[in-house]
């Protein structure tokens, strides 16, 4: 490199040294309005797109519950309420030594290892900030407990929040129904947008039918969160609508009365205002307990429910599909009368037992062997004599029987605030043609005359028809509800039933059926007479026995259950007090062998209402 | 007026005089303390108002400022004595390292001298480039291929060893710091660039031999939403930070990622994410040319330097500070990988501002010691 100077030149290496400075000084800014350009693109082009993100960072929308309508009886008593029930939680980043902290709980409240392992799952999915359930529902003696000891527990806490609690119980179970947790069957239905927040959501009666009403509307708010979740303040709030109370027409007196009476047996009581559709009390025996279902039952506990004695969770009110036996008679003396088969003054005689003109050989029997001798309809209705509806109802056959009784409302749905309610059934010929392929025998005219065979009803229908009865025509829709009101108490809406109006061709026949009921309970030879002495007001009834089928092949032979189980239903259907009714009762026992049994029922229902709870007559002459 | 102007005015010459004799530049003084006022500022921001917070970067900032009196009053003659042996302990240090070193978040980087916890890698920062200017200033320039080849060895050994610790922001600071001594002194361009293709195709070796965390980083500047809640959270947080901040910001105190906490290590090394969310494009601006004007001034010094001593390592000094600058703001605001370094004087943190004023001093020696020199 003999090019190269080997002595430094002060001059040269400045000048260089300049170039390269320069160069340097050009590069650097060069970058640094790079890095302009770059934040340009953020701040400037990107703005609407990070500022949007950045929203969403910082702002949770959080959804407020609604608190759920309130149940009341007609007279304002609560029957479904929202109490605050407390909870243990844990916040796992304030708890020094979590085993300890377990082990010292356990000591205090009752934790199953149930409890303590969901705990342990929950506890790797949640945020260490994030509060997590260790045990629902404690006592009050437990609360009280953790309360003394909080203190030697850091990060524990008890939190109040309100659940679904029904204060009387298992009284009109059937009717209120119960809430329980939402499921995944129960997403698919409602609008979840409405439903954040709550968990739980009315699953059978009228908790389940007036969801919409109950729950309400629910709330939001906008708050601002830090980058672990915690709520810093709240930004913006729509508060929510609380649901709407219930007032039912259900008197819970009444009902409890109507639960006792039917004491140990099995079955349903209807009682309603015939005029109004109101329903009085709404009995299916045997009842459970609601509250069971708030916070999710045991299965121990629903085990019990489902295969326990006579099925307490089924609604025998709604779903129970009785044959209404001679309960059915009355409907059917009206039809003879307006189909001009028959007149009331026309005697039939009775020998204990029926034939059919084109076959001698087969007796349809009366339940009097002996038999009812001459017998006009008045005397047939008191005494429940089969043979006068043999004859009858042979006369008719069965299509004129099924077309008149419709309009009673038999073999339909009564349209009543519950869901899954049964038609029950009123058979015809096409109904057999097409159901069973086969043609109708003229012996089932008979059987299905004394509400057999395969006549079917639901204790409501029976209830709804009887009030066509005591309404002389007028039929009423049934209804549980009898009116919204909203969380301040103001009137919302009023429960309208659908009426119509069943005319007959001489309107005077009503009075002559009721007469004659009357005298079931009145009359020498009354089938309910027992029940008719000494009674304060007068009351027209009829009774019903209900064969039971044979026992099914599979069930195991026990000389005492299947003794019971052989008893024939009892059924009563009656109202009061003549000549204006103002309540009339369904009753039907299971195996309670006689309608006789079961009219000291009606009569103590009744007597509760007509004598105590509504003394004056309301609703005019 | 015009006596109290001309008393203002002598008032002003004679505390810029009593500068000059503690030899301190007014000029880069000024714009250090402006910065570091700024730094205050939105670390007391990004610290949620933490008055601890301040009080100890107060206390570290006192320190640094002290240590650049102090170098700076030592001439740069004796900063070339002392060049040698300065390096050689710095790589007998960093052997230390990585034979015995503490291992702090993951990485041998502290020795631990009993005393202090000593980072050598730290060191090495003002020790490159002060032995490559050494070496090189006597050296007729540009540089022939023997110096170029023995400067080589000077900037790779530091540089291998402090990435192997690992910490590969130090490590490219350090390189980059050797690197422009020799650029500076006239480095050819055709060896420039021929370095540059050479160390492209030796990318994917590298890629080889990086830790997994480090590639990590690589593979989230290309995707950070790969990898939204691990190692992308940092970027596109940052990004939310900075690219929701607009035109004007969301004012000091409200920047709603860091006062949420959104926005993770927000007052060291993603501090400039907060400024630019907080201030806006136009804070951000201010903020660029403060620095810029900072460099600027460096490099006015290197030019006016007496000697090539001087002029290459006041130069390369000023250009790694802007190389911090970069490599920060460009990691802060995605367009460089996540490799830890702070934005110089502002992050919160003691040991880069140690380093940073030690440099700055020298600058000032060499610039108020030139005259000195030259009569």
């Amino acid at each position: 490199m003999a090019r190269r100077a080997h002595v430094a030149d002060p001059y040269q290496h400045s000048q260089l040294f300049k170039r390269r400075v320069i160069t340097a000084a050009l590069i650097c800014v060069l970058l640094i309005a790079a890095l302009l350009m770059r934040l340009a693109w953020l701040q400037i082009v990107e703005y609407a797109h990070f500022s949007d993100l950045s929203k969403n960072n910082r702002v949770r929308l959080m959804a407020l519950p609604p608190n759920r309508g309130l149940i009341y009886d007609r007279n304002g008593v609560v029957l479904a309420e929202n109490r605050p029930t407390f909870h243990l939680e844990v916040i796992p980043e304030q708890v020094e030594d979590m085993d300890a902290t377990l082990a010292g709980l356990g000591e205090i409240v009752e934790l199953s290892d149930q409890d303590i392992e969901q705990f342990r799952t929950e506890l790797r999915s949640h945020r260490p900030f994030e509060s997590i359930s260790l045990r629902t529902r404690l006592s009050e003696e437990e609360t009280a407990k953790l309360a003394v000891n909080r203190y030697r527990f850091p990060g524990v806490d008890v939190s109040a929040r309100l659940s679904r609690y029904y204060p009387r119980g298992a009284t009109a179970v059937h009717a209120i129904g119960y809430v329980g947790r939402i499921s995944e069957n129960d997403l698919d239905k409602i609008d979840t947008g409405n439903y954040r927040g709550t968990s739980t959501i009315g699953k059978t009666g009228l908790e389940q039918y007036y969801e919409t009403e109950l729950h309400g509307t629910v709330g939001q708010q906008n708050v601002e969160v830090n980058a672990e979740g915690r709520i810093l303040r709240v930004i913006d709030k729509i508060p929510p609508v609380p649901g709407t109370n219930l007032v039912l027409s259900i008197d819970i007196e009444l009902q409890k009365i109507a639960e006792d009476a039917m004491g140990d047996l099995a079955g349903a009581v209807i009682a309603m205002v015939p005029q109004t559709g109101e329903v009085l009390a709404f009995v299916s025996k045997p009842t459970y307990d609601p509250n069971l279902f708030v916070h999710g039952i045991s299965v121990k506990d629903y085990t019990a429910l489902q295969h326990g004695r006579d099925k307490p969770l089924f609604n025998r009110a709604l779903y129970g599909q009785y044959p209404p036996g001679s309960t059915y008679k009355p409907f059917l003396a009206l039809a003879g009368l307006e189909n001009n088969v028959i007149s009331e003054q026309e005697q039939v005689h009775c020998i204990g037992y029926y034939t059919l003109p084109t076959d001698q050989e087969h007796k349809y029997r009366d339940w009097k062997k002996e038999g009812h001798g001459a017998t006009d309809m008045g005397k047939a209705i008191e005494e429940s004599c089969d043979v006068y509806f043999y004859e009858l109802s042979h006369r008719l056959g069965i299509n004129r029987m099924h077309d008149f009784l419709q309009r009673f409302g038999f073999g339909d749905k009564t349209g009543i605030d519950l869901n899954g309610e049964r038609s029950g059934l009123l058979p015809s010929r096409e109904w057999k043609r097409s159901v069973h392929g086969k043609i109708w025998y003229p012996g089932e005219t008979l059987i299905a005359g004394i509400g057999q065979g395969y006549m079917l009803t639901t204790p409501l229908q029976l209830a709804t028809a009887t009030s066509v009865l005591a309404n002389k025509g007028k039929y009423v829709k049934p209804h549980l509800l009898k009116e919204l009101r909203d969380a301040d108490g103001q009137l919302v809406a009023v429960a309208a039933p659908m009426t119509s109006m069943l005319k007959l061709k001489q309107p005077e026949r009503w009075d002559f059926i009721q007469k004659s009921m009357q005298r079931v309970l009145r009359g020498k030879w009354g089938t309910a007479r027992a029940t008719g002495w000494a009674l304060k007001f007068e009351m027209a009834g009829k009774t019903g026995t209900a064969q039971v089928f044979g026992i099914a092949q599979d069930e195991e032979y026990d000389k005492e259950t299947v003794a019971h189980k052989l008893r024939d239903h009892a059924l009563f259907i009656g109202f009061a007090p003549l000549p204006d009714p103002r309540i009339a009762v369904a009753v039907i026992a299971e195996h309670g062998e006689h309608g006789s049994a079961v009219a000291p029922i009606a009569r103590t229902i009744m007597n509760k209402y007509l004598l105590d709870l509504d003394p004056e007559p309301r609703h005019g002459k | 007026m015009a006596s109290s102007y001309n008393f203002d005015k002598r008032l002003e010459s004679r505390f810029v005089r009593l500068l000059g004799m503690a030899h301190l530049d007014p000029v880069l003084l000024f714009g250090l303390l402006l910065l570091i006022a700024a730094g205050l500022g939105i670390l007391y921001s990004a610290g949620d108002g933490s008055m601890e917070l301040l009080q100890r970067q107060g206390v570290r900032l006192s320190i640094a400022f002290l240590i650049m009196i102090v170098v700076a009053q030592i001439p740069p003659q004796t900063l070339y004595l002392w060049t040698p042996w300065v390096f050689a302990v710095g790589v007998l240090l960093l052997l230390g390292v990585l034979v015995a070193g503490d291992v702090g978040k993951g990485a041998q980087r502290w020795l631990n001298l009993y005393v202090v916890r000593f980072q050598p890698s730290e060191m090495m920062k003002l020790a490159t480039p002060l032995m490559l200017a050494w070496y090189l200033c006597e050296k007729p320039l540009p540089p022939g291929f023997r110096s170029l080849l023995v400067s080589g060895v000077l900037v790779v050994v530091p540089t291998v060893m402090i990435a192997m610790q690992p910490d590969l922001g130090t490590a490219l600071l350090v390189a980059t710091a050797g690197f422009f001594v020799v650029f500076l002194a006239g480095l050819p361009w055709r060896v420039l660039i021929g370095t540059g293709l050479a160390l492209l195709a030796f990318i994917p070796i590298m890629w080889q031999m990086m830790h997994d965390y480090q590639k990590q980083r690589v593979l989230t500047l290309l995707d950070p939403e790969n990898d939204p809640l691990g190692a992308g959270y940092h970027i596109i947080q940052s990004k939310i930070a900075i690219g929701s901040g607009g035109l004007y910001g969301k004012g000091w105190l409200n920047g709603t990622q860091s006062q949420l906490d959104f926005l993770p290590e927000r007052s060291t090394d993603f501090i400039f994410a907060v400024f630019a969310e907080e201030f806006g494009i136009m804070g951000a601006a201010v903020l660029l040319a403060l620095y810029a004007f900072i460099i600027l001034r460096g490099l006015y010094i290197a030019d006016h330097a007496q000697d090539n001593f001087g002029r290459l390592l006041a130069g390369s000094l000023s250009l790694t500070f802007f190389v911090y600058l970069f490599v920060n703001v460009g990691m802060v605001s995605g367009i460089l990988p996540v490799v830890g370094v702070p934005l110089p004087l502002v992050s919160y943190g003691g040991t880069s501002l140690v380093t940073l004023m030690a440099a700055f001093g020298m600058l000032m020696s060499i610039n108020s010691h030139r005259r000195l020199l030259s009569k």
